[in-house]
């Protein structure tokens, strides 16, 4: 299947890897809600480390959907929150600046 | 609790509809969302653009600060030459809130060359799935639908969203930041001593004159005393 990293692009990855995915998103729920980002930031690198060097990176000219999407680690939590929010925090298209 | 790949998976499916959310012909959508992508594009572009316009400015900053740095050092060790620790003492006291001031910039800076270069990249990822995008359109208008198709593309779109949003957040906080320097320089904190300086900027500035005084004194009894010396200080 595919996985796509925020903000790094597409990688094709196994169902083996998907499930090692898994466990570590369960954790990094709990550690949204303990209010840890450290413990959070750590495994959402230890996500996007494990898809970059056992997945198979995808073309950037691929137009393939994701069926995974890992958030990155460098948000805060409130960005993280942001991200999850209805308001969001990927914006509409940007308005074309003055 | 849903998981954060699930909500994340989510929250980008969302956003590309909302992106592309035009009609329920492909063709029309798809034509859409070309220009779409193209539009988008050209905004990363820009926020490149911006980022390195932020950097220049921050740039300018560090070096007015570091010289900043540079004269206060002097004028405390005039001071202190002049037997005035007190001032010498103020002097390196405002050395050490510029250096803060320039560690923070310093800082700032490091965070935009990093939004900078994930810009690039993003740029680079859209620019290579528009141009697929484009040569494969006709081929997907006749075999996806609008709503599958929209995906294709709106993935890197969304992603790309978030990009330029990050990069001018941490723009409009160096910036900010580049103007509260701007402030603290303005109303003389970090300000040259001369004119509407404090009184302890003119204390420091008399020392500074002082000094320079005494070294052209120093020099003019020189010259009166041998044509040697002259030739000596002249060299």
């Amino acid at each position: 299947m595919i996985a796509r990293l925020m903000g790094d692009g597409q990688y094709e990855i196994d169902e083996a890897l998907c499930t090692r995915l898994n466990e570590l998103d369960d954790k990094a729920v709990a550690a949204l809600e303990a209010n840890d980002e450290e413990q959070l930031d750590g495994y959402l690198d230890q996500m996007a480390e494990l898809v970059r060097s056992e997945g198979t990176r995808l073309a950037d000219d691929d137009l393939s959907a994701s069926e995974i999407v890992i958030p990155p680690s460098d948000l805060t939590l409130e960005e993280t929150r942001q991200l999850f929010s209805d308001h969001g925090l990927i914006p509409d298209l940007p308005a074309p600046q003055q | 609790m849903p998981g954060l790949m699930n909500r994340a998976s989510t929250v980008v499916k969302a956003r590309i509809s909302k992106l592309l959310d035009r009609a329920e012909d492909p063709s029309i959508t798809l034509d859409y969302s070309y220009e779409k992508q193209r539009e988008l594009l050209q905004n990363v572009k820009r926020g490149v653009a911006d980022v390195v316009t932020a950097k220049k400015r921050l740039e300018l900053q560090s070096q007015k600060l570091e010289q900043e740095i540079e004269k206060l050092e002097t004028q405390a060790r005039q001071a202190l030459s002049a037997g005035r620790e007190d001032l010498a003492r103020s002097a390196l006291e405002r050395k050490a809130l510029v250096q803060q001031q320039l560690q923070s910039l310093d800082q700032q800076g490091t965070a935009l060359e990093a939004q900078q270069e994930k810009l690039i990249e993003a740029e680079k990822r859209l620019s290579a799935k528009v141009e697929a995008f484009r040569t494969q359109k006709e081929t997907i208008k006749a075999t996806y639908s609008a709503a599958e198709a929209q995906v294709k593309i709106g993935e890197e779109m969304a992603d790309t969203g978030l990009a330029i949003e990050r990069a001018r957040d941490k723009t409009e906080q160096m910036q900010a930041r580049a103007a509260a320097v701007d402030e603290l320089t303005a109303a003389g904190t970090l300000e040259d001593f001369t004119e509407q300086g404090t009184s302890l900027d003119r204390e420091l500035a008399q020392i500074s004159a002082g000094s320079q005084v005494d070294e052209e004194l120093a020099r003019m009894k020189g010259e009166l005393g041998s044509g040697d010396t002259k030739k000596e200080i002249e060299q």
